[in-house]
C-alpha cells in the first residue's frame, strides 16, 4: 500500500488463540456472466454497448460483466417508469400496492443468504455485518413502508398526499442493497415508480433485487435499474421526466446535484457525508464505551457517512480510554469478508484505499500519532488497518474531512460545552453519540448537538420506523419512519 | 397649519434601525427608503446568527407569546397599516396570521414529532428543531400580508431571519420593523433589508451561514438563486399559499434520538 501508516510489522497476532477459517460458503450464489440494464421489467442489452467488470475487492477478481448505460439507455428506463406510473401503478388500489410491497419483504426474507454472500463479495464487507445488519433491515425497511401505502393520509394530517411520478435514485456503495431498499420502498409505497441507479462498484446485489421483482411479480417498469458510472447518475438526476430526485453519497456530489436540479422544480433530497464526533464523558460505562467508539468507526471499514470518526473525551478519563480502545483493536480480526469471524472486511476499491491512504499521510505529516494493531493483511485485494490517530488538532484535516474509512481521530475536552463546540465545528451534522450515565446531560447534549441522529450510549442503530438523515451539509430531508414518506409526496 | 412629522424609513438589523452603512436610499411610495447594500445583508445574516441560540433556547410557549403579542401591537396600529397598504382586510389577515401561529408553537413538536417503536431494547424519538438562519424574500404583493405569511412560519420554530422587503411597497416592512421591535421579539430575530432584490437575492442565496431560504415571494427566474443556495447545501423554499403548520416545518429539521433501555 506504500503508505508510511502500513510500514510496521504485523507478523505478531495478539490474539489469545488463533481462529479457524469459517468461510461463509459461494455456492448459494448464481451469477450470470454479464447483466444488462433492467428496464421495463426484462434485461436489455445497453444502447451504450458498454460493459465493464464489477470487482471483489478482497480478491480483486472481476465477478462479473455490468452494463454501463448512457444518456439513450437512462432516457428509456425513465421512458418505462413514466409508462408505468401513467398506466396504473399510481392508480392502483393502495392495499394491493402495499401486498407487492410485503412479498419483497418476504423474499428478501428467503433468499437473505443469498443476499448476504453476493454483498460481501461484491462489496467486500463482512459476511456477519451483511448477515445481521443489511439483509435483516432491508427486508424490514420494505415491510415497514409497505404497512404505509394504504394509510398514507393518516400520515399528514389535513393534506391530501399524492405520488410524485417518477423518481430517480442514486445510492452509494457502502450498503448497496440496504440503500436500494430506503429508495426503493417509500417511493414505491408512494405510489411513485423508480429508475435506479446502483453504485458502479457495487451493482450486484441490485441486479439480483430484480429477481425479486419478476418473483413478486412486480408490473414491468415500476423499478428500472440502470448500472454504470457516475455519467449515468448525472442523466439520472437530470432527465426532464424525472419529478423527484434522491441521492446518497457524498456532499461534493449533492452540490452538484443540488445545482443540476436548481429551477427544474424537481423534488429533492441528500444524505451526505459527515464527520460524526462520538463524545465520552468521565462518568461513562467505559467498557460499553469503548464498544461503541470501535462499532462507531470500525464497522463496515468505516466506510458509514455516520460514522463515528470524531472521538472525544474528556481528559480524565483520557488515557484509559485510549488504553482500553487499543487493547480492543487488537483483538479485531482483518480479513476475508466471507469469513464468519471477520470484523474489518476490505476497503471497497482501489480509488477509495488511496482516499484513506492519502488522508492518514496527511495526519502523519500534519503531526498526530498513530496507532493500528499488529494484523496480517491479504496480499491480494484492497484493505486498510484498523487505525486511531491521537494528538490531533481541530484543523487536522482528519479532524475535518470525511475519510470512510477506519480511521479514528481523537479529540479531547474539559466540559459539556467545549465538547459541543468541538462537535458542532464542522460542515457537517449528519450524526453524533454521547456516553454518560447522567440522564439529564443526556438530554441537555442532544438537544444542542446540531446533528439528525443522536446515539446516546449506543451507536451506529437503525431502524426502518426512525427517521434518519442531516442538517446543514450532511444533506436535507429524512429516510425511514413517518418523515420518510414526505420526499416522496405531493401534499394538495 | 402644522407640518407633519416624516418618518425616515431605515433597515432593520440586529434589534436597531441602522440606515445603508452605504448611505444610499431609493424613493419609492413618497419617501427616501434606504437602499441596502451586500455589508447590510452580510451584516443582517451575522445578526441573526447571533440572536439565533438565543429564540431557539426560548420555550415554545413562550415563543408562542411573543408572536401573540406581535399580533396585539399590530392590532394597535390597524390604521397606520391600513393607510399604507390601503386595505383594511390585508391589515386584518395579517394580524390574524400572527394569532394562528403564535398557537402552533407549542405544537409543532406534536404534530411533527414522533415517536418511533424500533426493532430492539431502544427508546427512539424525533423532535423538530429550527434550521437556524432563514433568508426570506418577502413577496411583491400583497406587501403586508404576503409578508406575515412568509415570516411567521419561518421564525414560530425557533429560527433567526433576514427578509428582504417588498422591493416596490417596502414601508409596509419598515412598519412592521418598528411593530417587531416592540413586541419582545429579541433583537436580530428579524432583520429586514429593504432595496434591490436584484442586488440582494444573490448575496443571500450565497450566504453561506445561511441555512434555508425561502424563494417564493421571487418573481421570474429563480434557477441562478436556487444554485447560488447548493453552496452549502441550503434548504429551499419554492412555493407555499395560505397557512399551513407544512411552511413552519419547511425550516425545521427532525432530530432523533436514539437511547437504550435497561437495567
Amino acid at each position: 500500500m506504500g503508505s508510511p501508516a502500513v510500514k510496521q510489522d504485523r507478523s505478531l497476532v495478539p490474539s489469545a488463540f488463533e481462529y479457524a477459517p469459517a468461510p461463509e460458503s459461494r455456492d448459494v450464489v448464481q451469477l450470470e456472466k454479464r447483466y444488462g440494464l433492467f428496464i421495463g421489467g426484462e434485461f436489455v442489452e445497453p444502447r451504450s454497448g458498454e460493459f465493464q467488470p464489477s470487482i471483489s475487492p478482497a480478491t480483486e477478481e472481476p465477478l462479473a460483466d455490468v452494463a454501463y448505460a448512457d444518456a439513450e439507455d437512462v432516457a428509456l428506463a425513465v421512458t418505462a417508469a413514466r409508462e408505468a406510473f401513467d398506466d396504473g401503478w399510481s392508480d392502483i388500489a393502495p392495499a394491493e400496492r402495499a401486498k407487492y410491497l410485503y412479498r419483497i419483504a418476504r423474499i428478501l426474507q428467503e433468499r437473505s443468504r443469498e443476499f448476504a454472500v453476493l454483498e460481501s463479495l461484491d462489496g467486500g464487507k463482512p459476511i456477519r455485518e451483511s448477515r445481521d445488519v443489511d439483509l435483516p433491515l432491508a427486508a424490514a425497511h420494505f415491510f415497514y413502508y409497505a404497512g404505509w401505502a394504504d394509510k398514507l393520509e393518516y400520515a399528514f394530517p389535513n393534506r391530501t398526499p399524492r405520488p410524485l411520478g417518477v423518481a430517480g435514485q442514486v445510492i452509494p456503495w457502502n450498503f448497496p442493497l440496504l440503500m436500494l431498499s430506503w429508495k426503493v420502498a417509500p417511493a414505491l409505497a408512494a405510489g411513485n415508480t423508480v429508475v435506479l441507479k446502483p453504485a458502479e462498484t457495487t451493482p450486484l446485489t441490485a441486479l439480483l433485487f430484480c429477481d425479486v421483482l419478476r418473483q413478486a411479480e412486480v408490473p414491468p417498469g415500476v423499478v428500472n435499474i440502470v448500472t454504470g458510472d457516475g455519467r449515468a447518475g448525472a442523466e439520472v438526476v437530470k432527465h426532464p421526466d424525472v419529478d423527484k430526485v434522491a441521492f446518497t453519497g457524498s456532499t461534493e456530489v449533492g452540490k452538484e446535484i443540488q445545482r443540476a436540479v436548481a429551477g427544474t422544480g424537481k423534488k429533492l433530497t441528500l444524505e451526505l457525508g459527515g464527520k460524526a464526533a462520538n463524545i465520552i464523558f468521565d462518568d461513562a460505562p467505559l467498557d460499553q464505551a469503548v464498544e461503541g467508539i470501535v462499532n462507531g468507526i470500525y464497522f463496515n471499514q468505516g466506510h458509514v457517512c455516520c460514522a463515528g470518526s470524531r472521538l472525544l473525551v474528556q481528559e480524565s478519563i483520557y488515557e484509559q480510554v485510549i488504553a482500553k480502545l487499543k487493547r480492543r483493536m487488537g483483538t479485531l480480526r482483518v480479513g476475508d469478508p466471507l469469513d464468519k469471524n471477520t470484523d474489518v472486511g476490505a476497503i471497497n476499491s482501489k480509488a477509495q484505499l488511496d482516499r484513506i491512504t492519502e488522508l492518514v499521510a496527511a495526519g502523519e505529516e500534519e503531526g498526530a500519532e498513530i496507532f493500528q494493531p499488529p494484523c496480517r493483511l491479504p496480499e491480494k485485494g484492497w484493505w486498510f488497518a484498523p487505525t486511531v490517530f491521537t494528538n490531533v488538532a481541530q484543523s487536522y484535516r482528519i479532524a475535518q474531512e470525511e475519510i470512510f474509512g477506519p480511521v479514528l481521530s481523537v479529540l479531547t475536552f474539559r466540559t459539556p460545552d467545549e465538547a459541543v463546540e468541538k462537535a458542532n465545528n464542522t460542515p457537517y451534522g449528519l450524526s453524533a453519540g454521547v456516553w454518560t450515565e447522567k440522564g439529564s446531560r443526556i438530554l441537555s447534549m442532544a438537544q444542542q448537538l446540531r446533528a439528525g441522529v443522536i446515539w446516546a450510549n449506543t451507536y451506529n442503530r437503525f431502524d426502518p420506523g426512525s427517521p434518519f438523515g442531516g442538517y446543514k451539509e450532511s444533506g436535507f430531508g429524512r429516510e425511514g419512519g413517518l418523515h420518510g414518506l414526505e420526499p416522496y409526496m405531493r401534499l394538495e | 397649519m402644522r407640518l407633519p412629522v416624516k418618518k425616515t424609513y431605515k433597515l432593520y438589523i440586529g434589534g436597531s434601525f441602522p440606515r445603508s452603512e452605504s448611505g444610499r436610499s431609493y424613493e419609492v411610495e413618497g419617501a427616501n427608503v434606504a437602499l441596502a447594500s451586500r455589508k447590510d445583508l452580510r451584516d443582517a445574516v451575522r445578526a441573526a446568527r447571533e440572536a439565533f441560540p438565543k429564540w431557539a433556547g426560548m420555550t415554545a410557549y413562550n415563543r408562542g407569546q411573543v408572536l401573540y403579542r406581535v399580533a396585539e401591537m399590530m392590532e394597535g396600529r390597524r390604521e397606520q397599516f391600513a393607510e399604507l397598504t390601503g386595505s383594511e382586510a390585508e391589515v386584518n389577515s395579517a394580524v390574524d396570521s400572527w394569532v394562528w401561529y403564535a398557537g402552533w408553537a407549542d405544537k409543532l413538536g406534536q404534530v411533527l414529532g414522533s415517536s418511533n417503536p424500533v426493532a430492539g431494547p431502544y427508546f427512539n424519538f424525533t423532535v423538530p428543531e429550527p434550521t437556524g438562519v432563514v433568508g426570506v424574500v418577502a413577496p411583491e404583493e400583497p406587501a403586508l400580508s404576503g409578508l406575515v405569511a412568509r415570516l411567521a412560519p419561518a421564525i414560530v420554530g425557533g429560527n433567526a431571519v433576514v427578509l428582504i422587503a417588498s422591493e416596490h411597497r417596502p414601508l409596509a416592512a419598515v412598519t412592521l420593523a418598528e411593530v417587531l421591535a416592540t413586541s419582545d421579539v429579541p433583537g436580530g430575530v428579524v432583520n429586514v433589508l429593504t432595496g434591490r432584490k436584484a442586488d440582494l437575492c444573490p448575496v443571500l442565496a450565497g450566504h453561506m451561514d445561511v441555512n434555508a431560504i425561502d424563494l417564493a415571494g421571487v418573481d421570474g427566474d429563480r434557477a441562478e438563486l436556487e444554485r447560488l443556495a447548493a453552496e452549502n447545501v441550503k434548504r429551499v423554499v419554492r412555493n407555499g399559499e395560505g397557512q399551513s403548520p407544512w411552511h413552519a416545518a419547511a425550516f425545521l429539521e427532525l432530530k432523533t434520538v436514539w437511547h437504550p433501555i435497561g437495567v
